[in-house]
Parts: C-alpha cells; structure tokens; sequence
C-alpha cells in the first residue's frame, strides 16, 4: 500500500484542514506518513495544495505522482492534473467543474458539494469536510476515525459547529457510490503526527527550553504561535519582540540569567540577528537559534522551500564566530536534533543554529511517541564560586569550556563582555588576549568534534561498502534522497548515502571514512550556489556532482533517481 | 545579612573617562543610589551598550553585561523576565538609546519591564570622538558637521514622555546626591524607570556652564502622576527642570503575564495531544 493524495484549491476553502484531517486519520490507521503543503503568501486567495503519501512500507517524501486528485475549484484541477499517474483518480466538485469536462481522467469521481453544503447542510463553510469525508472513503479510510479526528480537531470551535461538521462528515461518506467504497486494513499506531515546527516545539520544552524571544515570520511563526499555547503552561514564558534583534537579545539575556532560551526565524530574520549570534558566540552565552528557512536573498520566496541559508548559518557575520549548526532531515529527528541543539549549547556556552526549510517546517510526519523519561539533559557546568571577587568567568581551560555562574549567586559576579576580554571578563585589547581568548573558543569547537565524533545523531545512511557511487545531503533533502537511494538498491544499483546533520564542526573522521574508495560523489541540494558541496570541497579533497533547484520546492525522488541511474 | 557599605559595590577597576566627564559623577550617583536601596551586589545587573557608557558594568562588584551598541533594552527585558526579582540598570546613551537602539524604546514602555534605564545624553558621539547625534542641536560644529549640525535635535524627555513611559525622571551629574535619588527612585519604581541624565562632554560638547546656569531642582508641589503637568514642565525654555517627572502606576510586564489563566500542564499531556 502507497498512496500520495494531493489536495487543492482556492486558499481559504479550507484545503489545509481537509489534509490535515485526512493525515491524522491515516496515521490513526497505522499508516506511515508523510504531508507537504503549499499556500500563497496572500491570506486569503490564490491557489495552495497539501499532499498527503500514506504507505505501509515507508514514507519517506512526499512522493512524485498522485493516486488521487481532490480539486476544490477548476484552477486546481486544471493545473494539477498533469502530476496524476494514467491510473489516478479525481474527486471534483461538480457546482465548479462540469461532469463531462474533457480534461477529467476515467476515474473523476464527486458530487455537487458546494450546493450539499448549502442546501442539505445549512452550512456553506463545511464544504471542505464534505469533500475530506467523501475522499475518505474512497481511500477505506473507515468513518469512525475520521469522527474522532475532527472532533479532535474541531472540539475547541463549540458544540454547534462540532455538530455541523459531523453531519457533513455523515453526508459525505453517503456520497460516495457503493463500488468506490474502499476498506484499508487497520492497525492502529502510538504515533502522533507533527510537523518540523511541532517537533521543535516540543523538543524545546523537553530539553527544558522555559523562555522564547521570536518575531513572527513565514515559515517560522507557528513556533512562535504553539509555544505562546504551551510554554506558559511548563512555567516559561513567551516574548514578542518588535523586531528579531529584541528576540534574540531577549532570548541571550534570559539564558544569562539561567534560563534555557531559543529564538526562530527565516532567512531575513537570521540576517538582522547575525550581529548578536556573534555576541553570544564571544559573551559564551548559550542559546538556540532557529532558522526555517525560505527561497531567495532579500524579501525572496516568503512561502516556498530553499536550502540558501548554510553559508550564512556557518560563516555570517563579522570576526571569527564558533556557532555550531545542525540540520534535522526529518519531522521526527527535528525533535531529537532540538534537544540536542539545547545540550549543545549547554555544553560548549555558544549559539546553536539549527537549520530547517519550509518544507521540513511544515510537512508532517509520523513519530512514534518519545519516551520522555528518558531523554538525556544537559546543563551548563556550574562555577565552584569560593573566594570573593575573584571568579574568573572565562577562565582559560583544556577543553574551552569555563564554569559559568548566574545572576543571583554570590560570589558568582562578573560583566557578560561582547568585546574581548580576559579571563575574569574584563575588557582586554591586548594581543595576547585577543590569541589567547580566540583560541580558547574555538577550542570549545575541537572538543566537539572529538566528543561527538561517534554520536548517532550526526548522519542518517544507507552504507554499502562496495559502492563506487555516493550521494551526500544535509536537511529536508533526507526524505527524498533516501527514497531514491532505496529504490536504486532495488535496481541493483551499488550507491551508499550519507546526510550530515552536524554541519559545524563537521565531523571529519566519518565522513573521510565513508569517501575512501568512492569514484563519484552527488550531492544534491535546494540552492544555485551548491552551498554544501562547496563546504565538502573546503574540507576533503572532492569534486562533487551537482544536483541544484531553485523552484521553491523540494526535490522528488525521481529528480534524484535520474542522476544515480546515469552515473551507475 | 549585613547591608553593604557604600564601597562595597565599586570593584577595583577604574575607567579612563577624560577629565571632567560627567560619566564619574554618574558612576558615583549609581554606587549612592545602591547604598540607600541596601541592594545586595548579587541581586543587581548593570546592562550597558556601546559608548562612553559601555564600560559602567565593570565599575561595580554586581552582575554585568556589555551589550552591542543599541541593545540594552533587549538584553535586560530578557533577563527581567527569565529573573524578576533582580534588580536591573541599563547604562546607555544619546547615540545608543535613541539613533542605534531608537526602535526599542517605546516597547518596552508599552510592556512597563521592571527595570531602569539610565541614558547618558551629551549630545555627541563621544567615544567615536565628536559626531553629531540626534540630541546635537542644529548648528553645531562637529568633526562630522563642519559647516554646523543640519539636523533637529529630538528631546528625550519629551519623546520619553510620549512614549508613555511610566516612570520618567531627569538629573544631572553636577548635583550627584540629587541624580543619586533620582536613580534610586527609578530602580524602587515597579515598571519601567527610563532616567534621563544631562551629561556634559567637556571634550567634544561641553555643556556643563549651560547646564549649571539652567538647570533647577522641580518643587515639592509638582503632581508627577499628572501627565498634563508633565508635558507643561518639559515645555518649558528658560530653565531646565530636574528631577521625578513622570511616576504612575501600571501594570508590570511580569504582572500582566501573571494575569494569564493558570494552565499548568504535564509534558506528557502536552504530547498525548498531537495524537
């Protein structure tokens, strides 16, 4: 079982939460999934789709084809129809596009929903549910799932409505004819279904993230949205700044005083916060720095996906900055990568970057239930504070790292200084300071490379040690290399791959490793400037092949399939 | 505990201000205004931004931070909220607090964050020696206005005072143990204390004569919750009134979170609900 559903239609008839619906109720039947979504950066208007891969096997991407067109309008459909496979089926809304239109496939299914709505249900805005129900049973999705779902979903908007939408879940499984009725095996899971931005979210406040600077912004601001929901809650709390400098600077100034912080953002917000990434980086003050990151330099492509941010999360800003960079490839190790992202910055007192895209932030996947009792928690090395006035703050060390003390602790007193300094925090221009003090940070740098050389979270691979043929890739790009790299070995292609989540410090060793004896190297990724592949020619002797997109969407498996079956 | 005495809370460096700054005055009014408060040094963070102001922190045996330039308020909004019951002093100035760093004034007067602010206004880019900022009145010579500032002068005060700044107050280092009060006042204020200080620069914008000859002490008489009197005194030409002139009651920005409903919940509950 393999199934990739594409939704769409006009924005604000309620595509997205159709999708929405239809995923939860697929994971609640035990299927592995996986959702991409677009919208237009208009609130209301223009076209947007959610697609939907439901399989038993894997889901790792979005997939390339679609099963199953559900088109809202004739925009949709007209403009979608040529990504359905010769076998694929539409659901159509029949007020909107004539039954006997030309351009339908054999299998165009649907009904009048627009004016069911109206006139059976009294109630025009559940046209959307209508149309999910009715495609749920085309899938076999079976009703009493998809009942509790919305009333998931929906609870929160009063009986009235809750009502409404569950008459018009009713009628739409009525809709559909008797020999399109479908059953899908059921096995029903312990996962919950998030996206990138959830994940993170909810990997902050496991790691013990209690205070958010962020400044809304597509695509991040759902972080700023949910953890405004929950982190009150945990006892954190939330601040809006009125611009991305206070977020972050609110964000480094709760850490000094103890707290664990993060800040999110896009591309234009990461510029304006590259200034005081520096400031952390030289004060060792420790925060996590998100980074969804969209198309384009300047303004760009608010809502679409690119992978153009890696030089400037590596090497932005002035002076040298040691920052680490992680970069989660799926919704699940976006959790497991946030958590990290907090120890990290615990351990080594620096800003911690971690780098999605559009795609990554607001896909949703899947994950089994995180056994939350478990998960390792680390915290800043605390300051043994015994003589009066002479703590010294920064005091140089084999491995970098200077116990810290907080605001509060007698004993502990010392100026945070954002020019160099020595060891007591005192502001230093001396050479010898400057040497000294630039070393001892960087150190802090080599001390994790050396400590998390063999850390399981670094890569996602599929190793094959006769292989003359590897592809490399870093992010979101995971979900659809993997697939493509599944498939070529089904082929009987000799490829291994390798996806880097730590990207700084690049964890050498391994990778060395893993290049020795390969002929050719693809890496594929979202950006025109080959931003990785230039990180990987810096530091190992490679001429990678390119594989680059700049169209504000993800790669499919196909487009890397192509390449691997070329070189093979 | 015994409260500190009063040079328990300079530290042992000493910054090389020119002499005559009015920065030495205000370092000693700072260290008054802790005393009279008996503020324990651990409890107190001192934020400063880039500028003359910049190495204030170092002067004291508190807590610290030196910040970028313009980005005191920031830095202290996210400590005052992570540590509410710190007591927290941003140094910045004219260039600092209103060129640079102008944007984040009126919101944190908007969210009234427990903390003061002391802003330094000589009327000079002085450390990056003798620029005009934007209190330099129209028509002086600096390195950067040759032929005389072309630009008006914004008056702090009064911007302060319609950005709606709960606690508001204006001194001089020419009388220390006034301005120390002043400091005092504004640290003990609930919200956020904005201490407008006029700072002679005797090498780049001397106006301690000026000062001296205009400035003169607000009476006992002057309502500082009333805002209408307020706006009267900042309009004043002939002298330069000094002291509270703006002090109300509102909301602190830890108060109003507070006033969020009590949603406390469990991590696990919170993750149960992505099913």
């Amino acid at each position: 079982m393999d199934l990739t559903v594409r939704l769409a239609g006009e924005s604000g008839d309620g595509v997205i939460l159709a999708g929405e619906i239809l995923t939860y109720a697929l994971s609640r039947m035990g299927l592995k999934i996986f959702t991409f979504r677009t919208y237009p950066s208009s609130i209301r208007g223009g076209q947007c789709m959610y697609q939907i891969r439901a399989s038993d096997w894997h889901a790792y991407s979005q997939g390339d084809t679609l099963d199953l067109l559900v088109a809202f309008d004739t925009e949709a459909a007209s403009s979608n129809l040529k990504d359905l496979k010769p076998d694929g089926g539409v659901i159509f809304d029949q007020d909107r596009i004539p039954r006997d239109d030309p351009t339908l496939p054999k299998r165009a299914l649907g009904a009048p929903f627009t004016s069911i709505a109206k006139n059976e249900l009294s109630f025009p805005k559940a046209r959307n549910i209508i149309i999910a129900a009715y495609a749920a049973g085309t899938i076999g999705i079976s009703e009493t799932i998809m009942k509790e779902v919305i009333t998931g979903k929906l609870g929160s908007r009063g009986e009235a409505v809750l009502n409404k939408n569950i008459s018009a879940t009713e009628l739409g499984f009525k809709l559909v004819p008797k020999e399109e009725i479908r059953t899908l095996p059921t096995g029903e899971t312990n996962k919950i279904v998030l996206s990138g931005n959830q994940a993170i979210v909810l990997g902050a406040i496991a790691a013990g993230c209690r205070f958010y600077g962020g400044y809304p912004i597509t695509p991040a601001s759902d972080i700023l949205e949910l953890l405004s929901d929950l982190l009150p809650g945990v006892g954190g709390r939330v601040f809006q700044g009125e611009d991305e400098i206070t977020s972050i600077g609110a964000a480094i100034g709760a850490s000094y005083a103890g707290t664990k912080a993060m800040t999110a953002t896009s591309g234009p917000g990461f510029s304006l916060m590259t200034e005081m990434i520096g400031m952390a980086s030289m004060a060792e003050i420790p925060v996590v720095i998100v980074d969804a990151q969209r198309g384009g330099p300047s303004t760009g492509l608010p809502t679409k996906t690119e992978q153009s941010d890696l030089n400037q999360a590596m090497f932005g800003g002035h002076g040298d900055v040691p920052r680490i960079v992680l970069a989660p490839g799926s919704v699940e190790d976006c959790f497991y990568q946030t958590i990290r992202a907090f120890n990290l910055a615990e351990r080594y007192q620096l800003p911690v970057i971690l780098l999605t895209d559009q795609s990554l932030a607001q896909c949703t996947e899947g994950v089994p239930l995180p056994d939350i009792d478990n998960l390792q928690i680390v915290n800043r090395e605390k300051a043994n504070l015994v003589d009066e006035g002479k703590f010294r703050r920064y005091a140089v060390t084999d491995n970098g790292v200077s116990p810290i003390s907080t605001p509060g602790e007698i004993r502990g007193e010392y100026v945070a200084e954002s020019a160099e300094h020595d060891e007591r925090g005192r502001v230093n221009f001396t050479t010898n300071a400057h040497s000294q003090m630039t070393a001892k940070r960087f150190r802090k740098l080599e001390t994790a490379e050396r400590e998390l050389a063999d850390d399981p979270l670094n890569f996602t691979e599929v190793d094959d040690r006769e292989a003359k043929l590897a592809v490399m890739g870093w992010g979101s790009t995971q979900a659809a290399i993997h697939e493509a790299v599944l498939k070529s070995k089904e082929k009987r292609i000799r490829v291994k791959w390798l996806q880097c989540k730590l990207l700084s410090p690049l964890p050498r060793k391994k990778i060395n490793t893993f290049l020795e004896g390969v002929d050719h190297v693809v890496v594929p990724e979202l950006n025109y400037t080959s931003q990785f592949a230039n990180l990987l020619r810096m530091n190992f002797a490679i001429e990678p092949i390119l594989i680059t997109k700049t169209e504000g969407m993800p790669f499919t498996p196909g487009e890397i399939i192509r390449k691997i079956e070329e070189l093979a | 505990m015994t409260t500190p005495g009063i040079g328990e809370y300079r530290s042992d460096y000493n910054p090389s201000w020119c002499p005559g700054c009015g920065d030495y005055g205000v370092l000693k009014s700072i260290e008054m205004a802790f005393h009279e408060l008996a503020l324990l040094p651990e409890q107190v963070v001192v934020v400063s931004g880039i500028g003359c102001n910049g190495r204030f922190p170092h002067g004291f045996t508190t807590y610290g931070f030196h910040t970028l330039h313009g980005r005191v308020l920031p830095i202290a909004q996210g400590i005052s909220m992570a540590k509410p019951r710190l007591s927290i002093v941003g140094i910045s100035g004219d260039g600092d607090a209103f060129a640079i760093g102008g944007g984040h004034l009126p919101h944190a007067a908007r969210r009234n964050p427990d903390l003061a602010c002391i802003v330094l206004d000589n009327g000079i880019y002085a450390q990056t020696k003798g620029q005009p900022s934007p209190t330099t009145s129209l028509g002086v010579k600096t390195k950067a206005s040759p032929t005389g500032n072309q630009e008006d002068p914004i008056d702090i005060s009064q911007l302060a005072l319609a950005y709606h700044v709960s606690f508001l107050a204006r001194g001089f280092p020419g009388k220390p143990n006034h301005l120390a009060h002043l400091i005092a006042e504004g640290i003990k204020h609930r919200g956020f204390a904005l201490i407008h200080v006029l700072n002679p620069c005797p090498t780049f914008h001397d106006t301690w004569k000026e000062y001296s000859a205009k400035i003169s002490e607000i009476g006992p008489e002057y309502d500082a919750t009333d805002l209408e009197a307020a706006r009267k005194l900042l309009e004043e030409k002939d002298k330069i009134p000094i002291g509270v002139i703006v002090k109300q009651d509102r909301p602190t920005q830890e108060e109003r979170a507070e006033i969020a409903p009590d949603s406390s919940s469990d991590i696990k509950s919170i993750f149960a609900s992505f099913r």
